[in-house]
């Protein structure tokens, strides 16, 4: 391939969801394929490849990013958070209850990045308005259009947090 | 229809939350986009940059060196696996990859396979195509006359009776023209006090499931085995099985949980592809396409409909001729379908004596167009409904009111003669106009943010006939395990049939599992499509289900139970098989009676085995100064008979109508010299939470679908049916400016405001 520079393998090391963990990346390698193609995590998934739909979101260092664009090596010595990690054995996230309590999602397919994404919100604002809501939330896409059962979950999920 | 379910278990009208909920909160639910198989290869697709064109030469010679590609594949390879390699659902008329003719920029033209799917990707940049270019025909008016014809002869596929009269015609990008004939509506014209006639148009628009298609197929000595992301696992081995000249049980299509479908995955669209790559490179194939190819691959018909009305002076309609062009692009994909069940209701939810429909499928050159969220009706309900409200308003009658005048109910035949039954036309039309406060004092605005409502109802047609067959076996322990082809695309059909079967077998729905459509286990079902399943499959289900029934109670009456004996199933077994041992399986099949329209006029008896009808309400507010729109109320109610799971419905009608917001605001594929200019979504915008509006609801009307199981019918689409002209209506209330074209962005507002004034802004 013309124009390519150096694809020198390198070593990252991390913490994934908890536990520590290291791999061999090509620098050109997103955090998506990674996660994917070396820990078998699909939950951040690439949908429309410019960072655009938030399907593919990954805390890294608790701030969300879009793994299709996040290069993997960026990764290193970072701790990182997917959808798969949230919950405590078979005990589920709050905003994870909410989300299915409130029937906030269709298809699913975009349903890691919006939970992601509340997570971070309700760590910012325990408490959020309708406005910081859709704020958080106007980098995720759901072609299904369940963002009004989104909201409702939103606002579940900030109350049972709250409720500890 | 008999319901001969011994006990109700309660399982209809249950709010279950989805089955898959657990595995779709925490990322685990399966896609196909997330499969990889051992040894497999990646397919990237070099695509066709001019419309129209003769292929002259392909160059593969530079991909075919690049380091990693294991092979460059040409339409002229795929004949050495597939000889006659055209497909199509109504018309066999798509080449695997383009042979001789290019029909649109975007066409596949060859593909590289490598491991690295980076190298494919480079590679196929690096395919050279020189073509002789031929004049584009692009819009679906100029279709119809002009001397450039994007197939030399048409192709039916056979499968359709009313298709064989178009095999080899020629000179024509007609691909399917219905026309239904009632009464006299020359002579209503006129005779009529007042006529109307106005033209409107949609653009091309797209789908975009967030999980683009994939497919992996595999060539095994057995025959074939595709994954692939399809509503319609079923037609794909039919058509596969016949590129291959295999026998069905030879080609084996699976699917997971797809990632949003509305239509984009129906029928095949890369999945032969896949197969013979598979073929050819004897490893697994996989394509993968991204978000900017689904637009080459599939769309929403863009449209032209022309609608004239003639209207006595009390306002009753005695007339009305529509004239709808579709354009179809490419290739016919389901288009012609769209043409034709989308005309019976042309004419709206009224009962108008004379009606003249003349619906029409044009080839372009453009990216081929099918099935989206009601197969043409949200164009149909757009123009006929902006339509309806222009007459009301020239006549200086309440838009409800005339609705009402005129509003088809229970009892009425329908335009095609259809007689419309269990249609809750006017409750719907009632509940909508109580909803959004119609008639009711509200806030006008002042200045330059001024606010209006409107209101717009529609109706639809079944997609008829159409086959789903299920299977249900229950083990010796009692469970359940319902095996059919439904494909669970996010509208929730897996619950929804879970608790249909869960009712008939007089158990709850938690303890039926529902197998993922794999046709070698689960049985025909035509697609996921149309709002069908829950009509045909759960009939099916139900009727496996009645076979279980019957069967158990054989099983307790040769054990020497007697009848009636509620004796737990598996106690049952045991006592039949002295040990926890046995199958107890039943299958039922449903198709619905039908008639074909007759081809002179159009009409038939039995169009369809139920209506869809639907409706919106919107309140919106307009900035005069810069034509933003704001929808500050977006009501939709619906007829969805009885509700398998209010919840799951409700969810439908409010997603629907949040997907049809787009296409009314925002949504258009935008072309230059018939390039696609805007294929991702930075460039072509779908709705974002921030779009919503303050007030977004969805609900049905108390009805039941006499005919459906348990009461019910399907309510996928519905919730399309009425934004649209809704939001045009209110802005017409707003501030007086009627909008023919969508999608109605601020500056078409602007624009029309401005000529409103007699102060035009210049064209571009």
């Amino acid at each position: 391939m013309r124009g390519m520079v150096s694809v020198a393998p390198r070593t990252i090391r991390f913490t994934l969801n908890g536990v520590a963990a290291e791999c061999v990346v090509a620098p050109h390698e997103t955090l998506v394929e990674v996660l994917r193609d070396r820990f078998a995590l699909g939950g951040a998934r690439e949908s429309c490849g410019q960072g655009l739909c938030g399907c593919c979101t990954v805390l890294v260092d608790s701030l969300a990013v879009s793994g299709c664009l996040y290069l993997a090596v960026f990764a290193d010595g970072a701790e990182l958070v997917t959808v798969e990690g949230l919950a405590d054995g078979d005990a589920l996230h709050p905003v994870q209850e909410a989300f299915i309590e409130a029937g906030a999602f269709q298809c699913g397919f975009c349903t890691p990045g919006f939970v992601l994404m509340t997570t971070r919100l309700l760590a910012d604002y325990p408490d959020p308005g309708d406005d910081q809501i859709r704020h958080y939330l106007s980098g995720n896409l759901c072609r299904c259009g369940a963002y009004p059962q989104i909201i409702e979950a939103v606002k579940l999920a900030a109350r049972k947090l709250r409720a500890g | 229809m008999s319901d001969s379910r011994p006990i109700s278990s309660g399982q209809i009208g249950r709010s279950l939350p989805r089955v898959e909920a657990r595995a779709k909160v925490t990322g685990r639910a399966e896609y196909i986009h997330n499969l990889r198989l051992p040894g497999m290869l990646w397919a990237k697709i070099a695509r066709s940059t001019v419309p129209h064109g003769r292929i002259r030469h392909i160059d593969t010679s530079t991909a075919q060196a690049t380091p990693g590609v294991h092979a460059v594949i040409t339409g002229e390879d795929i004949l050495r696996v597939i000889p006659d390699p055209y497909f199509g659902p109504a018309f066999h008329d798509q080449p695997i990859l383009a042979l001789g003719k290019i029909r649109f920029a975007g066409e596949p033209v060859a593909v590289v396979l490598a491991e690295d799917p980076r190298i494919a990707e480079a590679a196929a940049q690096e395919v050279s195509i020189d073509y002789e270019e031929l004049p584009a025909v692009l819009d679906e008016v100029e279709a119809l006359t002009a001397t450039t014809f994007v197939h030399d002869a048409l192709k039916p596929a056979g499968m359709f009776a009313d298709l064989k009269h178009l095999a080899g015609k020629r000179d024509t990008n007609v691909a399917l023209d219905y026309h239904l004939r009632r009464g006299d509506v020359d002579r209503a014209f006129a005779e009529a006090d007042h006529v109307f006639e106005h033209v409107f148009r949609t653009p091309q628009q797209m789908h975009t499931p967030l999980e683009p298609h994939c497919a992996i197929a595999e060539a095994t000595p057995a025959g074939v085995t595709v994954h692939s992301s399809t509503q319609t696992p079923s037609s794909v081995r039919v058509e596969i099985a016949r590129l291959l000249g295999l026998p069905e049980n030879r080609v084996r299509v699976r699917t997971a949980f797809l990632g949003g479908g509305f239509g984009a995955k129906v029928y095949v669209k890369i999945e032969a592809l896949a197969v013979a790559l598979s073929l050819l490179a004897r490893r697994p194939v996989k394509i993968a396409l991204t978000m900017e190819e689904q637009f080459f691959t599939i769309s929403k018909h863009g449209s032209t409909f022309r609608i004239k009305s003639a209207v006595t002076k009390d306002g009753r309609i005695t007339a009305r001729r529509c004239e709808v062009i579709y354009n179809g692009g490419a290739y016919a994909d389901i288009g012609p379908r769209v043409a034709q069940k989308s005309g019976f209701s042309a004419a709206g939810p009224y009962d108008i004596a004379n009606v003249s429909i003349d619906s029409c499928e044009t080839y372009t050159n453009r990216p081929t167009a099918g099935a989206l969220r009601g197969f043409g009706i949200p164009q149909l309900v757009w123009a006929y409904e902006s339509h309806t409200d222009l007459i009301a308003r020239e006549l200086g009658l309440d838009p409800v009111e005339f609705r009402r005048r005129n509003l088809l109910k229970d009892g009425l035949p329908q335009a095609t003669g259809t007689m419309l039954e269990d249609t809750a036309t006017v409750a719907v039309l009632d509940r909508l106009v109580q909803r959004i406060g119609w008639g009711q004092p509200f806030d006008r605005g002042t200045g330059t943010l001024r606010r209006g409502r409107g209101v717009a109802i529609g109706l639809k047609a079944s997609i008829s006939p159409t086959t789903s067959v299920a299977t249900i076996a229950v083990a010796a322990d009692g469970s359940a395990t319902l095996y059919c082809g439904t494909v669970d695309m996010g509208q929730g059909s897996t619950t929804a049939l879970a608790q249909i079967a869960a009712e008939a077998l007089g158990i709850a729905a938690e303890a039926v599992r529902v197998v993922t459509p794999d046709t070698d286990v689960t049985p025909y079902d035509m697609g996921t499509l149309g709002s069908r399943s829950t009509f045909h499959m759960g009939h099916a289900v139900r009727r496996a289900a009645e076979e279980v029934n019957a069967k158990l109670a054989a099983m307790a009456a040769e054990t020497g139970l007697p009848d009636g004996s509620n004796l737990p199933i598996a106690e049952l077994f045991r006592r039949k098989y002295g040990m926890q041992a046995g199958t107890i399986v039943g299958s039922g099949s449903f198709v619905p009676d039908y008639a074909p329209p007759d081809q002179a006029t159009g009409l038939t008896p039995n169009a369809t085995p139920y209506w869809m009808m639907g409706g919106s309400g919107a309140e919106v507010e307009i900035d005069t100064e810069t034509g933003q729109v704001r929808v500050l109320r977006l009501i939709n109610v619906a007829d969805a008979g009885t509700p398998i799971n209010p919840r799951i419905v409700e969810t439908q009608l409010t997603g629907a109508a949040i997907m049809q917001l787009g296409f009314t605001l925002s949504e258009e594929m935008v072309f230059a010299d018939g390039q696609l200019c805007n294929p991702s979504l930075a460039d072509y915008k779908i709705p974002g939470i921030r779009d919503m509006p303050e007030v977004l609801a969805g609900e049905t009307v108390a009805a039941r679908q006499k005919s459906g199981p348990y009461g019910a019918k399907g309510v996928g689409e519905t919730g399309t049916f009425g934004v649209s002209p809704a939001i045009a209506n209110a802005i017409h209330d707003a501030v007086g400016v009627r909008l023919t074209e969508l999608p109605i962005t601020a500056e078409a507002v602007y624009r029309a405001l401005r000529r409103a004034k007699g102060d035009p802004l210049p064209e571009e």
